[in-house]
C-alpha cells in the first residue's frame, strides 16, 4: 500500500460567473460565486435543477470552461482536469469494455511512479473497501447499480485524489442502495480524510454527508444559504435530529423558490 | 418449435406451388425453372467442384477488396469524426460517393486497369469504403460525452484517449459500420463479376452471367439461391453474434 503522503485540498473560489449561450439567448448559470472549502471537509450542494450546482462542480472539476472569475486548488488556478480531482457521474461512466478490476486500474495505470505490482494491490485496497473484492473479474453490465457506483466510487479513489467531486451518484439508486452507500461513504471519508464536494437534490442526503450544507437557487445560479451539519458521525440516514434538521433546510429551500 | 414448424410448412407450400406452376407452365417452362431442376443443378455443379472453385474464387476478391476497405476506412472515418476540416470534406466526398451505385464504378474501372482482377478489386473497395468511413465517423461521435470527460478527469488525454477510451467506445458502432461494408462489398463484387469478363478466375456472378447466356435458367436460379445463402449465413454467423456480445456488454441493449 503506497503511503497516503498527498494532503485534501483546499478549494477556494472567487467571483465566479458562468454565462451559456444558446440559440434562446444567454443563461445566467452562475452568479458570483464565493466559497472556501477546507481541508477534508464534506461539502453538499442543494438545490432544484438548473440552480448551477453541478455546473460549478464541473468547474471544479475542469471539465467547464469558458467562466469568469477565479477558481483555485491549492492555490493554483484549475486548469483543465485532472487526476488529482475526480468526479462521480450520476451515471457510473465506468468502461464497458473492461472487467471491474480494469476500470479501477485505468487511472491507476495514467499514475506514475506506482510499479504494476503495486498499481494491483491500491486497486485491490479500493475494490475492499467498496466490499467488492470477489467481483473483480466481473464484467460491468453483470453488476447491479448499486455495485455499479462501488465500482465507480473505487475508481474515483484510486488514484488518491485531493479532491473527490460527486455529482448526484446516488440518484438513480433505489432507497435501500442508497442507505447503504451512505453509510459506505461516511466510512470512507472518515478513512481518507478527502475533501468532498457531493451534489444532490436530496436534502436529507445532503444533511447526513455533509459538514456543511449549501442551497442553491436557480436563474441566476447564486449559493443563498449555509447550514453548518454538527450532528455527530456516524450519522444514520433516519436519526431524528438529522431528519429535524433537514426539515428545517427544506423549509429554508421552498421559501427561496418560492420569492 | 411451434413457429419453426408452421413457416417450415409455408416454405414447403410455396416450393410445391412453384413446382406444379413449372411443370404446367408449357413453352414458358424454359423461363420458370421447377424447384427439383434447380436443385438438380446445384447438385450437379457442386459434385463436378464447379461451385466450389467460383465460390472460393469469388471469396477471395471479396475478402481482398473487404480488408482493404476497412483497413482504410476505419482510420479515415476517425479522422473525419476528429478533424471538422476532414468532417466537412472527406466526409462530405464520403457522403457523396456511398449513395453512388458500385457498378457505376465499373466503366471507370474498365478504362482504367482493364479486364483485370484489379479493375474487380477496385469496384469492391469503392463499393464498401464510403460506408465504412461514415460507419465510423457516425460511431464515434455516438459516443456518449460521459466517456471522454470520466477519462480526461482520470489523467487520460492525447493518444491515450483515442486508443484506449474513444476507440474502445465506438467498438460497437465500428462493427455495425464493418458489416454494412461487408454488405456493400458483396453487392458490388457481384456488379462487377457480372460485368467484368475476366479470364483469370471464374466466380459465382460469372456463372450467374453464363447461365443467362446459355439460357440456363436452372443455373441462373440455383446460383442466385447460393448468393443468397452465402449473404444469409456471413450475417449469421460471422456479425450477429458479435453485434449481439457487443450491445450487449456496452449496455446498449437489454436482452
Amino acid at each position: 500500500m503506497t503511503a497516503d503522503t498527498e494532503i485534501p485540498a483546499k478549494i477556494r473560489l472567487n467571483a465566479v460567473n458562468k454565462i451559456f449561450t444558446g440559440d434562446r439567448g444567454k443563461l445566467v448559470a452562475l452568479q458570483d460565486i464565493n466559497l472556501e472549502i477546507g481541508e477534508s471537509e464534506f461539502v453538499c450542494f442543494v438545490g432544484p435543477s438548473g440552480c448551477g450546482k453541478s455546473t460549478l462542480l464541473r468547474i471544479v472539476a475542469g471539465l467547464e470552461r469558458g467562466f469568469t472569475g477565479d477558481a483555485e486548488v491549492d492555490g493554483s488556478p484549475v486548469n483543465g482536469p485532472g487526476r488529482d480531482r475526480t468526479v462521480m457521474f450520476q451515471e457510473h461512466a465506468l468502461f464497458p469494455w473492461l472487467d471491474v478490476l480494469g476500470n479501477v486500474m485505468f487511472p491507476l495505470k495514467l499514475k506514475p511512479g506506482l510499479t504494476d505490482k503495486e498499481r494491483i494491490e491500491v486497486a485491490h485496497y479500493y475494490l475492499k473497501l467498496v466490499g467488492l473484492e470477489t467481483f473483480e473479474r466481473a464484467a460491468i453490465h453483470e453488476l447491479s447499480g448499486g455495485m455499479k457506483q462501488r465500482v465507480a466510487l473505487a475508481r474515483a479513489l484510486a488514484p488518491n485524489p485531493r479532491v473527490l467531486l460527486m455529482d448526484e451518484p446516488f440518484a438513480a439508486l433505489d432507497a435501500m442502495t442508497r442507505e447503504q452507500l451512505y453509510g459506505d461513504l461516511q466510512r470512507i471519508h472518515a478513512a481518507r480524510k478527502k475533501t468532498i464536494l457531493f451534489v444532490t437534490h436530496n436534502v436529507r442526503e445532503a444533511v447526513c454527508l455533509g459538514d456543511r450544507v449549501l442551497l442553491f437557487s436557480p436563474r441566476p445560479g447564486r449559493i443563498r444559504h449555509e447550514f453548518k451539519v454538527d450532528l455527530p458521525r456516524p450519522r444514520e440516514f433516519n436519526d431524528t435530529a438529522l431528519a429535524a434538521l433537514s426539515r428545517d433546510i427544506t423549509n429554508e429551500l421552498k421559501t427561496i423558490l418560492a420569492v | 418449435m411451434k413457429n419453426l414448424i408452421a413457416a417450415l410448412a409455408i416454405f414447403a407450400a410455396l416450393a410445391a406451388g412453384w413446382e406444379y406452376t413449372a411443370r404446367n407452365a408449357g413453352d414458358a417452362s424454359i423461363l420458370i425453372p421447377a424447384p427439383t431442376a434447380v436443385g438438380a443443378y446445384l447438385l450437379k455443379a457442386a459434385k463436378s467442384g464447379e461451385l466450389f472453385d467460383a465460390t472460393l474464387v469469388t471469396m477471395r476478391r471479396l475478402a481482398l477488396g473487404y480488408i482493404f476497405g476497412i483497413a482504410f476506412g476505419i482510420p479515415l472515418g476517425m479522422i473525419t469524426a476528429r478533424f471538422r476540416l476532414a468532417h466537412n470534406t472527406l466526409g462530405v466526398i464520403a457522403l457523396g460517393l456511398q449513395t453512388l451505385p458500385s457498378v457505376c464504378w465499373v466503366p471507370l474501372a474498365l478504362l482504367w486497369f482493364g479486364q483485370t482482377e484489379t479493375a474487380m478489386l477496385f469496384i469492391v473497395v469503392m463499393g464498401t469504403l464510403w460506408a465504412v468511413i461514415l460507419a465510423t465517423d457516425h460511431g464515434i461521435r455516438q459516443i456518449p460525452p460521459l466517456y471522454r470527460e470520466a477519462a480526461q478527469t482520470m489523467g487520460s488525454s492525447g493518444f491515450h484517449l483515442w486508443f484506449r477510451v474513444l476507440a474502445p467506445a465506438s467498438l460497437p458502432h465500428i462493427v455495425s459500420g464493418t458489416k454494412q461494408g461487408w454488405a456493400f462489398a458483396w453487392r458490388s463484387l457481384m456488379a462487377a463479376e457480372i460485368y467484368v469478363t475476366i479470364l483469370s478466375g471464374f466466380g459465382l456472378g460469372h456463372l450467374l452471367h453464363y447461365g443467362r447466356e446459355l439460357h440456363a435458367m436452372d443455373q441462373v436460379v440455383g446460383l442466385m439461391l447460393l448468393i443468397i445463402f452465402i449473404g444469409f449465413a456471413a450475417d449469421k454467423v460471422i456479425f450477429a453474434p458479435w453485434e449481439t456480445f457487443l450491445r450487449k456488454r456496452w449496455g446498449l441493449s437489454k436482452s
